[in-house]
């Protein structure tokens, strides 16, 4: 299974959701413990062994905060 | 672990001024893609229309010029007739091209322009705060259509795709969203097949890009891409409406 | 140096090819069609850029695209078709963009007529267009200072990173003249670099922008402020004007392009009369030579002014600014297409001076 990995610039995140919506593994949810300085919860990854680094959410990402990363 | 995704060099390293979830950031991204992967950001000019996307000279990773409302398409003739061999596009809102610039973006097609424009159909000025825009569908609500776009008032919406491919100078014609990651990757085979055509010098060509405007359409980023799909596809139906290269293959 | 015999939108039209112009839009209007018809067929034969397009507005847009690709480039049209070009002007204005722009103009308001005349004078001095701005504008009387203006027009727009206007009557593109050429032809390979155009960064430098919002105010301030200090340095320097006879003269006409014309002819009846009449003609009325203008008011011998225009009393104004109340200033003029005859600019003048 190709694993991958993904980062997100949090500070330039706007929490839109959009790739929430489309990650195929529901692993992408904005963090609430966090708000970065525009104000918003960013998006991030806990469980990153279940990123098939498929990009999906890079390509929603309106922002390109996204870099992902694939063994 | 290597790379398969990362932001694009075409675009500079300014944050956008977007909406939360507004789509012209992705249809930015797709374009300073195909700069970047064509390998023409060097001599690339572009030309901003005033709209929401009035900022895209300060996005694009390329030589830019912000061009009157309505007027890109006539700032880029401009531009690509004295520098032929460079790589001209137009970056317009509806309210810029099919609104006070319907003009223009005639003309440049009629004379086959060897230009690209990306046309941002989001059924809506955004910018001014949501009013009607020649894109907005029957019905649909807008500040200045409070009831909803009333046909027999304001007529129904303008289809430019449709329209301007009856035009012979139009070498590709297509219209797309950015809706899905798999609407995505279709919308960037477009825009980067109408910027070969430019290399290739075979005329005018535009891509018609229905995107979202969460903001006035009071609908959270994610609702707005459905609404787009129910509503705004069965008006503006996807696909190809001109492709010289057709005939060819 | 030989003379020819040209018609004034044709001779137009080859002085901007000659001053290194290598690039022209523009649209049919009557009085001033010849400039574009002469544009589609010799441009081509200079490897240059000649496009009919879709309208006025579209025109200077183009302008404006291909003045910050580099290019030195022109646009004409008549008192309509220039209006239509207002919102385009201000914007090269607001960009700092280069490019000549000819007005040859005709009767109006709204639709007028296409006979000559001079209605569009507060638009060309005081800007047709929104915002604080300013372009020199260049008053041709005949077809010779047209062609000996045109490169200085191109020159001064570079330099100073603004349009200039050549604003003239609609007699003076329709007339045939014979003219010299003296200068000899600019090739555009000589012109100096512009390193602030839109050419491509070839990935060596920042992306070049052209631009006219300034958002944040504070920012716009500046740069209006900024645009001040350029328009003080152009009224310093670039002031133009001409007298004739009006050393010791009694009556003073002010005026600029045809009437200039008329006025000379006039001084001339009044000599005959015994009485000493000069006339003063501003070359660019914007800026306009205000000072000139008053120190040769002040002389003892001026009894009276004389404007003398082809519409209802525009430049009448900048002269009673330049005069600012030191001798009566007076004002004759007919618009729509009627030219005003000498006798009766000579009879407003015997008026003023209570003859």
């Amino acid at each position: 299974m190709a694993t991958g990995n993904v980062t997100f610039r949090q500070d330039w995140c706007k929490g839109c959701g959009l790739c929430v919506a489309v990650c195929p593994k529901k692993i992408i949810f904005l963090d609430e413990s966090i708000t970065n300085r525009k104000g918003y919860h960013p998006a991030t990854v806990k469980d990153m062994d279940q990123c098939i680094g498929c990009a999906n959410c890079a390509r929603m990402c309106p922002d390109s905060i996204i870099t992902v990363e694939r063994v | 672990m290597a790379i398969v995704y990362r932001r694009s060099k075409g675009l500079t390293d300014v944050e956008t001024h977007y909406c939360p979830g507004c789509t012209h950031g992705i249809i930015h991204r797709l374009v300073a893609e195909t700069l970047e992967e064509l390998g023409v950001l060097g001599k690339t000019i572009g030309v901003a229309p005033v709209g929401c996307s009035v900022f895209a000279y300060d996005y694009f990773n390329c030589d830019m010029q912000e061009a009157a409302h309505g007027r890109a398409p006539a700032v880029a003739t401009g531009i690509k007739r004295v520098l032929p061999d460079k790589v001209v596009f137009t970056y317009q809102g509806d309210g810029d091209l099919a609104a006070i610039g319907t003009g223009e973006i005639t003309h440049a097609a009629m004379r086959g322009e060897n230009i690209t424009t990306i046309f941002v159909n989001n059924a809506i000025y955004g910018m001014t705060g949501g009013q009607m825009a020649p894109t907005t569908l029957v019905g649909q609500r807008a500040t200045t259509a409070p009831l909803g776009r009333d046909k027999s008032h304001a007529g129904s919406p303008i289809r430019i795709a449709e329209m301007l491919a009856t035009l012979d100078g139009a070498a590709y014609i297509e219209r797309v969203t950015v809706t899905s990651p798999a609407n995505v990757m279709k919308a960037k085979r477009a825009i980067k097949k109408a910027f070969e055509l430019q290399l290739e010098g075979r005329g005018f060509t535009m891509i018609e890009v229905l995107s979202t405007c969460p903001t006035n359409w009071g609908l959270t980023p994610v609702k707005a891409l459905e609404w787009l799909n129910e509503n705004m596809i069965p008006v503006f139906p996807l696909g190809v409406y001109k492709d010289i290269t057709k005939k060819e293959a | 140096m030989a003379k020819e015999l040209w018609k004034g939108n044709e001779a137009i039209a080859e002085a901007a090819i000659r001053a290194g112009c290598r690039c022209y839009f523009g649209y049919p209007i009557t009085p001033q069609s010849e400039i574009p018809e002469y544009m589609s067929l010799h441009m081509p034969k200079v490897g240059g850029v000649f496009l009919q397009s879709e309208s006025e507005i579209a025109a200077i847009n183009m302008v404006y695209g291909a003045s910050g690709a580099g290019a030195r480039v022109m646009t004409s049209s008549s008192s309509p078709g220039v209006s239509l070009k207002q919102e385009g002007i201000s914007y090269m204005c607001g960009a700092e963009l280069p490019g000549v722009i000819v007005n040859v103009m005709r009767g109006g308001p709204g639709l007028g007529t296409i006979q000559p005349a001079q209605g569009d004078y507060f638009q060309a001095t005081r800007g047709g267009g929104n915002g604080d701005y300013r372009l020199i504008v260049f008053a041709p009387a005949n077809i010779q200072e047209v062609v000996d203006l045109m490169q200085e027009a191109f020159e001064l727009a570079d330099q100073y990173r603004m349009p200039v206007m050549m604003l003239l009557d609609g007699m003076i593109g329709q007339m045939m003249e014979p003219i010299e050429w003296k200068k000899p032809p600019v090739s555009p390979d000589d012109l100096p670099e512009k390193p602030w155009a839109t050419t491509g960064t070839k990935e060596g430098r920042a992306p070049n922008i052209i631009n006219s919002l300034f958002i944040d105010p504070e920012a716009c301030n500046v740069h209006n402020k900024r645009l001040e200090e350029k328009y003080r340095r152009v009224i310093e320097s670039e002031q133009r004007y001409e007298t004739n006879d009006t050393d010791g003269a009694e009556v003073i006409f002010v005026a600029y392009g045809t009437p200039a014309r008329l006025a000379r002819a006039a001084a001339g009846l009044l000599e005959k009369e015994g009485i000493k009449a000069g006339v003063f003609r501003p070359v660019t009325v914007w800026p306009y030579p205000y000072e000139a203008l008053h120190e040769v008011s002040l002389q003892d011998s001026v009894k009276a002014i004389v404007t003398v225009e082809m519409s209802t009393g525009q430049m009448v104004d900048d002269v009673r600014i330049g005069v600012n109340g030191v001798k009566p200033v007076s004002f004759i003029g007919q618009a729509g297409g009627v030219i005003p005859t000498p006798r009766e600019v000579a009879n407003a003048a015997l008026k003023a001076l209570g003859r």
